[in-house]
């Protein structure tokens, strides 16, 4: 009974009329003090669920079916409702996933952080404000003092995040439950969240319970992590077994989907199919008929809880204590249609793109300032190539994909397409080039409309730029591009809400394909995905390129996609590229210190030894008022004199590896 | 006969062609019939669905209109009558016709005031005289009063009954055969439609409408008015007037809400500045000041030109177009501003991006994109605003500014009940059996319309 939480299967079911959801099914876990216990999986396995129930914050519709949760040996489940409220925020406190949406707009910082304090510590007045104020402190708040009467849309997300860290610690409480908290954060600030999170567990001492989808994020806080798939945790172990040797065939599938350098060029590993609907009852393993070692026994027979040095895992092989080997993806890719290199025909040339965005004030709506959002970007995407656009969120890269499609009105440079200028076309003469460039966007429940069925769907490009005459053959087109991206043909009549994330993003993709595209901007296409469904986007997006000579501008926060997938790689930086050139020159030997910064935040799997971490201070600045000069001298460990006054011009490396820094001339 | 149709009966028929077309459409479509099967399941929506329905068979019963031939025809050549009637009329031909001198309580035998009369032995009296209509049959000294109306009840009670077992057993034994549901499920409420409230509220409207049907013929089961009328007549012709109100009125905002405010939530600029300042401005000023100078208006405007029409009835029903017409323009701002919201919200959707993306014109992309995306809103409205506009109506008509004085409206009813409920003793029942109907039609509306709002609203899941 030493461990500070115990969770002894536990069952949370979700019941309405129609069916029961299983969302939680028998979990047990236990966290000692000081620890750090990961709960991976992916979206829809039950981890949220499973920790709202350790609070006992669950939605009506949800009952805990039952099992165990001991606290300090005291079972939470068994607690009235009035003790429950005593220990919450105050020995056990939560913080979410959403920054944006968990504070209240209307009440100052100060009042929202200093309110567990007075619920639970019955302070008041001066040392109210001072624990207030030491709190701010600790969680790196610059200038606590005047934070503390600004409201949240003051903030930026990074210092949302830590206010909110500031209100869970408001209390020191015992175990700090972290529901993916650095999900909507920038790679940079996810970075300084997740060291602030770790600094504060070594001086507090509290256990925490961290709930995440990135294995990158487990690899670098858990210490010991807890798999969960369709409701069951599938396998525990300590951190460091768990990412030599996984035990369980889906933590292997998940470590083989992650997009890495050295996978370029083949297909990534995919789980087939998608997570079970958990309302149905199972018999034999969960994850049997996704996995590619599952035999007779696994669809009959429900594995066992095998118990392993500091874990164990569900799984028959593992009961039999036949490890799997972990097999090499098996190539699907045809490799004929490679991509051409360098030196490839330029499809799209952008130059010194503009694009702002005017402020308007007062009365008469007079313009007093511009949002420059993108401000002169210029860039080559070559034919049948997959140029990389990388930055944080608030960079500009959005706008570029968006500008160079047309769908903004531009404020000046140009964009010339297989030779022809785009800006200054006439509508109808642009419209007939709109099937040559095409987008899919970041989130696949509001990129397709909900009254539409897929066909009136596929076909609303086709009949809008005339592409196959009769209705009878864009019927016979629609078939085949529903099988091209691996959908079922009978999918046709149905509507976008009947489909997983992961297809609607097929539908988006074929969407595009429709209409003969030669250029697609994908806009996120995989962040709002799962791992494994992610894997099953790129290898998807890849096996196109090859058939169609497609070219991608692929917009993207995500390093390993991007080393997996570029070709060539774009760094911006509030409204401007830093840096150029080809992937492998860009990420091995990155020149422009924000590349730099970037690279080094992003959580990676294994732990390389003597990886220096860049720790960027403060935040991406208002595009509204860029710094002068060098917009990245603000937060530059190298800033010179220099860089405040001047913008740097671009400095070569060869290869076509471009940057923009006073470091290099 | 010779039919005529009434300008709001057209704009009846094209509404009534309309909902079929969209029931045709919806059949088809899962997104827009699973709602309404949300609807179907809920009992207290289902139960006001029956209410609403009996008053709109009625409403429909009154916008068949015709003209008869008249009886002392010449021969070759047929003439019509000038009157213009409905088949409602036709079947309550009995209440149109019986018409008392003056006030009589419901249920009365005699009149409810006292007179002076001469007694057949030459001697003048003064007493309640004696209804020509009222329990005719049990002679000029009503005698077994009571046990007249006690067989009368009993006759329509029994003829209920009858009729809703052969309903329930029709119902059930289609049920077994087609769904495959015994009546024991049934009766438990675990078909998926909560049979039990539907058959419920049948079996109250039946009872209702058998015990009208055996009573009303041989007596005034709501009273008289002033001149003598059948309030109960007064009351079920009343059921139109407010129907089409309630319904025509949308018919007319519909289209300034609807292309107004989707146009400024999607073309943003001066489009929207337009827009906004059309309807702030509208809206700034009184509506019922608004309405009452167009009625006004109105009424000038057909006192001059008052040989355009052929009859009272088509005089009346125009000016019932008019006061749609006018309520419709001046209350479609608030749709106008939901629409707008939401139509801004849907403008950054990335479907619609995507359809820019295609160069699919903006023509297209706000019929094709926008409009279905937004219709659970419209109907929401629609159905929330449909009770209002039926209250609106009395307040109208208490004002002065309503319908034509010689229509049936529950609004008209109130308006004279003035002047009833200030006289002693007082005449109450032309004002409780307007005030039933209206309540129980508007009750009925407001809680069909609660449930069609739960089921539509997208927040609500």
């Amino acid at each position: 009974m030493s461990a500070l939480l115990e969770v002894q299967d536990l069952r949370v079911w979700f019941e309405n009329r129609e069916r029961q959801t299983r969302a939680v099914d028998a979990v047990s876990f236990s966290i000692e003090r000081g620890e750090t216990f990961a709960l991976l999986g992916e979206s829809g396995c039950g981890k949220s669920v499973t920790a709202l129930s350790l609070l006992r914050l669950l939605p009506p519709a949800a009952r805990i079916v039952s099992g165990s949760v001991k606290f300090k040996g005291e079972d939470l489940l068994a607690l009235p409702e009035i003790a429950m409220r005593g220990l919450r925020g105050s020995s056990i406190a939560m913080i979410f996933q959403e920054p944006m949406t968990s504070l209240n707009p209307v009440l100052s910082v100060g009042t929202q952080i200093g309110e567990p304090v007075a619920q639970h510590r019955h302070l008041s007045g001066k040392q109210l404000k001072r624990r207030v104020l030491d709190l701010l402190d600790a969680v790196g708040i610059p200038d606590p003092m005047r934070v503390m009467d600004a409201y949240p849309h003051q903030l930026s997300g990074g210092m949302k995040q830590r206010v909110m860290i500031a209100i869970a610690l408001a209390c020191e409480p015992a175990l700090l439950i972290a529901d993916e908290p650095t999900t909507a954060l920038d790679v940079t600030i996810q970075a300084q969240v997740l060291e602030l999170l770790r600094e504060l567990q070594r001086k507090n001492g509290m256990a925490l319970l961290f709930i995440t989808h990135d294995l990158g994020v487990v690899a670098e806080m858990a210490h010991r992590v807890g798999v969960m798939y369709a409701g069951e945790i599938v396998e525990m172990a300590a951190r460091e077994t768990f990412f030599q040797t996984p035990r369980h065939p889906y933590s292997q599938k998940l470590f083989d989907s992650v997009p890495r350098l050295d996978k370029r060029g083949q297909a990534l590993a995919m789980i087939p199919g998608s997570v079970p609907r958990l309302d149905s009852a199972f018999t034999g393993c969960r994850f049997a008929s996704r996995c590619e070692f599952a035999w007779q026994r696994c669809r009959v027979e429900t594995p066992r809880w095998t118990v392993l040095e500091n874990g164990g895992a569900r799984c028959h092989l593992v009961e039999q204590g036949s490890s799997v080997e972990p097999q090499a993806p098996v190539l699907t890719l045809e490799t004929r249609h490679q991509a051409p290199e360098n030196g490839a025909a330029t499809l799209l040339e952008v130059s010194e793109l503009t694009v702002h965005f005017p402020i308007r004030k007062g009365f008469l709506q007079r313009v007093v300032g511009a949002v420059k959002a993108v401000d002169g970007v210029s860039l080559n995407i070559p034919a049948g190539r997959t140029v990389a656009l990388v930055g944080e969120s608030g960079c500009g890269k959005t706008t570029v994909g968006k500008g160079l499609l047309q769908l903004l009105p531009l404020t000046s440079g140009s964009v010339r397409f297989a030779g022809q200028e785009l800006t200054t076309l006439p509508k109808s003469q642009l419209r007939p080039l709109r099937g040559a460039l095409q987008i899919v966007f970041q989130d696949p429940f509001a990129s397709l409309d909900p009254r539409m069925v897929v066909a009136d769907i596929l076909e609303e490009g086709m009949r809008a730029l005339d592409v196959g005459k009769s209705p009878l053959e864009r019927a016979r087109r629609i078939d085949q591009l529903l099988d091209e991206v691996g959908l079922a043909p009978e999918s046709k009549y149905r509507y976008p809400h009947e489909f997983s994330g992961g297809q609607r993003q097929r539908i988006a993709i074929a969407r595009a394909l429709a209409v003969n595209p030669k250029l697609i901007v994908c806009d996120e296409p995989t962040s709002a995905l799962d791992v494994s469904v992610q894997a099953q986007i790129l290898n998807l997006l890849r096996g196109l390129q090859a058939t169609h000579q497609l070219s991608y501008l692929f917009i993207t926060h995500n390093i390993s996609v991007v080393e997996y997938l570029a070709h060539e790689v774009a760094v911006m930086y509030l409204g401007r590229i830093v840096e150029y050139g080809p992937v492998e020159a860009v990420l091995s030997a990155p020149k422009h210190p924000y590349t730099q910064a970037l690279l080094s935040a992003v959580p990676l799997i294994e732990k390389e030894t003597g990886r220096e971490v860049i720790r960027l201070q403060g935040e991406l600045p208002s595009p509204a008022q860029p710094p002068n000069g060098c917009h990245f001298h603000p937060r530059c460990p190298h800033a010179m004199p220099v860089c405040a006054q001047r913008y740097p011009g671009e400095s070569a490396f060869g290869a076509g590896h471009v940057a923009r820094c006073f470091l290099y001339g | 006969m010779k039919l005529v149709f009434l300008q709001t009966d057209i704009l009846i028929y094209c509404l009534l062609l309309v909902i079929g077309l969209y029931i045709w459409r919806a059949r088809g479509k899962a997104h827009l019939a699973a709602p309404w099967r949300k609807v179907a399941r809920r009992p207290a929506a289902m139960a006001s669905a029956m209410v609403l329905l009996a008053f709109v068979i009625v409403g429909l019963l009154d916008s068949v209109h015709f003209r008869e031939p008249l009886s002392n025809q010449k021969p070759g050549v047929t003439e019509y009558s000038l009157e213009i009637v409905s088949l409602l009329d036709k079947l309550l031909t009995p209440l149109r016709k019986h018409n008392e001198k003056t006030y009589s309580a419901p249920l009365a035998t005699r009149l409810f005031a006292m007179e002076t009369i001469e007694q057949p032995d030459g001697r003048i009296a003064r007493a309640y005289p004696r209804l020509q209509y009222g329990g005719a049959e049990l002679g000029a000294t009503p005698k077994g009063y009571a046990r007249d109306i006690g067989r009368l009840t009993l006759k329509g009670t029994l003829l209920a009954l009858l009729l809703w077992l052969a309903l329930t057993t029709a119902l059930s034994t289609w049920l077994t055969q087609h769904r495959n549901l015994g009546w024991r499920a049934l009766w438990r409420g675990e078909a998926e439609l909560p049979w039990r409230a539907i058959l419920f509220t049948l079996g109250v409207l039946l009872w209702l409408v058998c015990v009208t049907w055996a009573i009303a013929p041989h007596y005034h089961l709501l009273g008289t008015d002033k001149v003598g009328q059948d309030v109960l007549y007064q009351a079920l012709k009343s059921i139109r007037t407010g129907l089409v109100i309630g319904t025509l009125t949308t018919l007319v905002m519909l289209p300034f809400a609807l292309w107004l405010g989707v146009m400024a939530g999607y073309f943003k600029g001066w489009v929207d500045d337009v827009i906004q300042y059309i309807y702030t401005t509208l809206n700034s000023i009184p509506g019922v000041l608004l309405i009452a100078a167009a009625v006004l208006m109105m009424q000038v405007y057909m006192d001059i030109h008052k040989d355009a029409y052929n009859s009272i009835t088509e005089r009346a029903d125009v000016r019932l177009l008019l006061l749609c017409l006018i309520l419709g323009v001046t209350s479609w701002t608030g749709l106008c501003r939901l629409l707008r919201g939401e139509t801004l919200k849907l403008t950054e959707m990335e479907y619609v991006q995507a359809a820019q993306a295609f160069g699919v014109s903006h023509w297209k992309i706000m019929s094709r994109h926008i409009l279905p995306n937004v219709m659970h809103i419209v109907l929401i409205t629609v159905t929330l605003d449909f009770s209002a506009l039926v209250l609106a109506e009395a307040v109208l008509a208490y004002v002065g500014v309503g319908v034509d004085p010689t229509m049936n409206s529950w609004g008209n009813m109130i308006n004279s009940a003035r002047l009833e409920l200030a006289r002693e003793p007082l005449v109450w029942w032309p004002l409780a059996a307007a005030f039933v109907f209206m309540f129980a039609l508007v009750l009925a509306a407001n809680l069909f319309a609660d449930a069609v709002r739960d089921a539509f609203d997208p927040r609500a899941e």
